[in-house]
């Protein structure tokens, strides 16, 4: 039989007279709350920032022709030899082609698979830029400039100019910033390449790329797909490599087995090549919530303190309720009730702190050559952090109260009123 | 007559800091509308054996009953609402709630016991506060009264439920004598006109000689 109105009233008349202390302990509790909603807006919106710009400019499956070593060395195959031990020194790598073979049927394959969004071409070479006598080594990728922008947000890199420039431009490059830089070009000159056979071409900047990766730029330019064709020399068939997007993220895996074992192809997704992404977001989770909570369990000592300060003070107030019929639990809710007053004030205004925070910080500039598309600090707004926020806080507050009033409750009133 | 309160071979022992037998075998009635009072030197054991009588001391051998049925080995929920709904208790140290008003010290065993609406509950206090002479104080904070006002709002406070027994343990300890018989006065008339149980602990012999009846203790026993 618990007369509620009775209890809560208690409580708040002790926490209304010790306002001070009552407000210092839902400050801790606000802090902490605060502090969590706006670290694990801020730490979840970078992550996904990130997510999203490797899944939207990488490709989801990656095929190639890995050039590498017969895993069956052809004496494997010498009846002759089947049951001796045989020892083959400097294996070199098999003779194959960088090109991929019947790579035109492959990708209207794919393109028909109802999993693929798009599966697109390229043509990776090596090749020189000419300045006057200088020669730099660098790459050249043929690309279908219209759908890398559709399916890899590709128009995010170039800096200058435009890809639809280059698809309307046969003799047309995308230079590389670092590359334009050393070279003093800029948009509308022209740039020589030189293959590794020696051959020449002059090509038109119609626009300058920059990943934002400094290694890469002073290496990497970009030219249509027939462009690099012609160029090496080859056939409209020659393709080295073939992105993939998916619909679906999670079957990139399954997906990439069974290419590479149907074409004999390496095929690479998408979770494989960015393993270390996935690290680093955990990472940023476990730092967020072991900050969160370290600031929550200070704010549950504070509450701690508070409630073990008050029922000391209160030992009088505690025996004369014992005394007039109160039960040793009526005792125990009436500061555990303060507890959680405390939590749930300081925690409901640590939420109100957090939105207000977060609110800032997502218009706060931040530009950076690293992440063209990005204007602001990206913060994730989720109801979910608020409801996880305001349990934590409940809970902490609650531990804390717990052991307090457990004291309250075992206070033998006769002890009390002996001693005055 | 009926019996309010009935101690049976109460014997009790203080472990610490020696073995010490502080109760030896007592027996004694209080019938219904006595108002008795109890003797003896400091430190014979008339404390102790209050807190046993009114349920909070729970650490004794013997019986005790309370309207004739045995509270001994009740749990402490059990004597907690015994205490609540038939036991008010004074103490020498007034013992409000500093925090709350006169009225709210008051009322609150009554809210504790749930049995009436607040009306009825803030009602009743009041006309407890004006049997005591108190009613003007009702707003006024517990901590800014005097003493002697403290005492009677402490007293209002152990009439709210309308217990079978008042028992106090030196009330009028701390008072200078015109609040004392000022208190033993409002016990008196509590006796005489509502036929109100008391039992008083009281080092006063005028107070004790003007009861019906007084218990003397020696060396933790009843003598007379
Ligand atoms: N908690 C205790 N532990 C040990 N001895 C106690 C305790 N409380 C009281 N006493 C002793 O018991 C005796 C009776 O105490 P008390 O009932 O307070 O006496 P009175 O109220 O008659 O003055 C005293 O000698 C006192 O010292
Ligand atoms: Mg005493």
């Amino acid at each position: 039989m618990t007369n509620w109105n009775v209890i809560l009233n208690i409580a708040k008349t002790h926490l209304l007279t010790k306002i001070k202390q009552t407000a210092t302990a839902a400050l801790g509790v606000t802090f902490g709350i605060g502090a969590y909603i706006t670290l694990v807006s801020f730490m979840t919106g970078l992550n996904s920032m990130l997510d999203d710009l490797i899944l939207n400019q990488t490709p989801h499956i990656h095929i190639y022709n890995e050039i590498e070593p017969s895993k069956k060395q052809p004496v494997a195959t010498y009846d002759a030899f089947k049951n001796s031990f045989n020892v083959v020194h400097s294996i070199k790598p098999k003779f194959s082609q960088k090109k991929i073979h019947n790579a035109l049927p492959i990708i209207n394959y794919l393109k028909k698979d109802e999993n693929v969004k798009g599966a697109i071409p390229q043509i990776k070479s090596s090749i020189f830029y000419i300045a006057g006598p200088i020669e730099l080594g660098g790459n050249l990728t043929g690309i279908q400039p219209l759908d890398e922008a559709k399916l890899f947000n590709f128009n995010d890199y170039v800096v200058e100019g435009s890809t639809q420039k280059l698809h309307n431009t046969e003799n047309g490059i995308l230079l590389g910033a670092g590359v334009a830089k050393k070279m003093s070009l800029t948009v509308g000159d022209r740039v020589q390449i030189s293959t590794i056979k020696g051959d020449i071409f002059p090509l038109k900047i119609v626009g300058i790329y920059q990943s934002g990766i400094a290694d890469i730029d002073a290496i990497q330019s970009f030219a249509n797909l027939k462009t690099v064709q012609r160029i090496l020399g080859e056939a409209e068939n020659y393709i080295t490599d073939i992105n993939v997007k998916l619909h679906n993220i999670d079957v990139a895996l399954p997906m990439a087995q069974q290419i590479e074992q149907q074409f004999n192809l390496t095929a690479i997704d998408i979770n494989t090549a960015n393993a270390q992404f996935e690290t680093g977001t955990t990472i940023r989770n476990l730092i967020t919530y072991a900050v969160s909570v370290t600031l929550l369990i200070v704010a549950g000592f504070g509450i701690y303190n508070i409630l073990n300060m008050l029922i000391y003070e209160k030992m009088n107030d505690i025996a004369i309720l014992k005394a007039t019929g109160f039960s040793g639990k009526d005792v125990q809710y009436i500061f555990m009730s303060q507890a959680i007053i405390i939590g749930l004030v300081g925690g409901l205004i640590g939420l109100l702190i957090g939105l207000i925070f977060t609110n800032i910080i997502n218009t706060i500039p931040f530009e950076t050559e690293a992440l063209p598309t990005v204007e602001t600090y990206p913060i994730n707004f989720n109801g979910w952090f608020y409801i996880i926020g305001i349990t934590f806080a409940m809970i902490s507050t609650f531990l804390a109260g717990y052991l307090p009033s457990k004291k309250a409750k075992k206070i033998d009133p006769v002890t009390i009123i002996r001693g005055q | 007559m009926s019996t309010v309160l009935e101690a049976k071979h109460i014997n009790k022992y203080f472990k610490k800091p020696v073995l010490f037998h502080v109760l030896k075998d007592i027996n004694f009635k209080i019938n219904k509308g006595e108002f008795t009072s109890i003797m003896g030197k400091s430190g014979c054991g008339k404390s102790t054996l209050l807190y046993i009588l009114s349920t909070m001391d729970t650490d004794y051998e013997g019986e005790l009953y309370l309207n004739n049925e045995l509270v001994t080995n009740n749990t402490r929920d059990q004597l907690s609402y015994i205490r609540n709904k038939h036991i008010g208790f004074v103490f020498q140290f007034h013992y409000l709630l500093s925090e709350f008003s006169v009225l709210e010290n008051v009322m609150l065993p009554a809210k504790k016991l749930g049995e009436k609406s607040f009306e009825e509950i803030e009602h009743d206090a009041m006309q407890k506060l004006s049997i005591l002479h108190i009613d003007h104080l009702a707003k006024k904070r517990a901590s800014r009264i005097s003493g002697g006002e403290k005492q009677r709002v402490a007293i209002a406070r152990a009439l709210i439920n309308n217990p079978s027994i008042i028992m106090g343990d030196e009330p009028t300890g701390n008072l200078d004598s015109h609040n004392s018989d000022n208190v033993f006065n409002i016990f008196k008339q509590l006796s005489d006109e509502q036929g109100l149980s008391l039992l008083i602990v009281t080092h006063d012999e005028d107070f004790a000689k003007r009861t019906n009846r007084i218990i003397t203790m020696e060396d933790g026993k009843i003598i007379s």
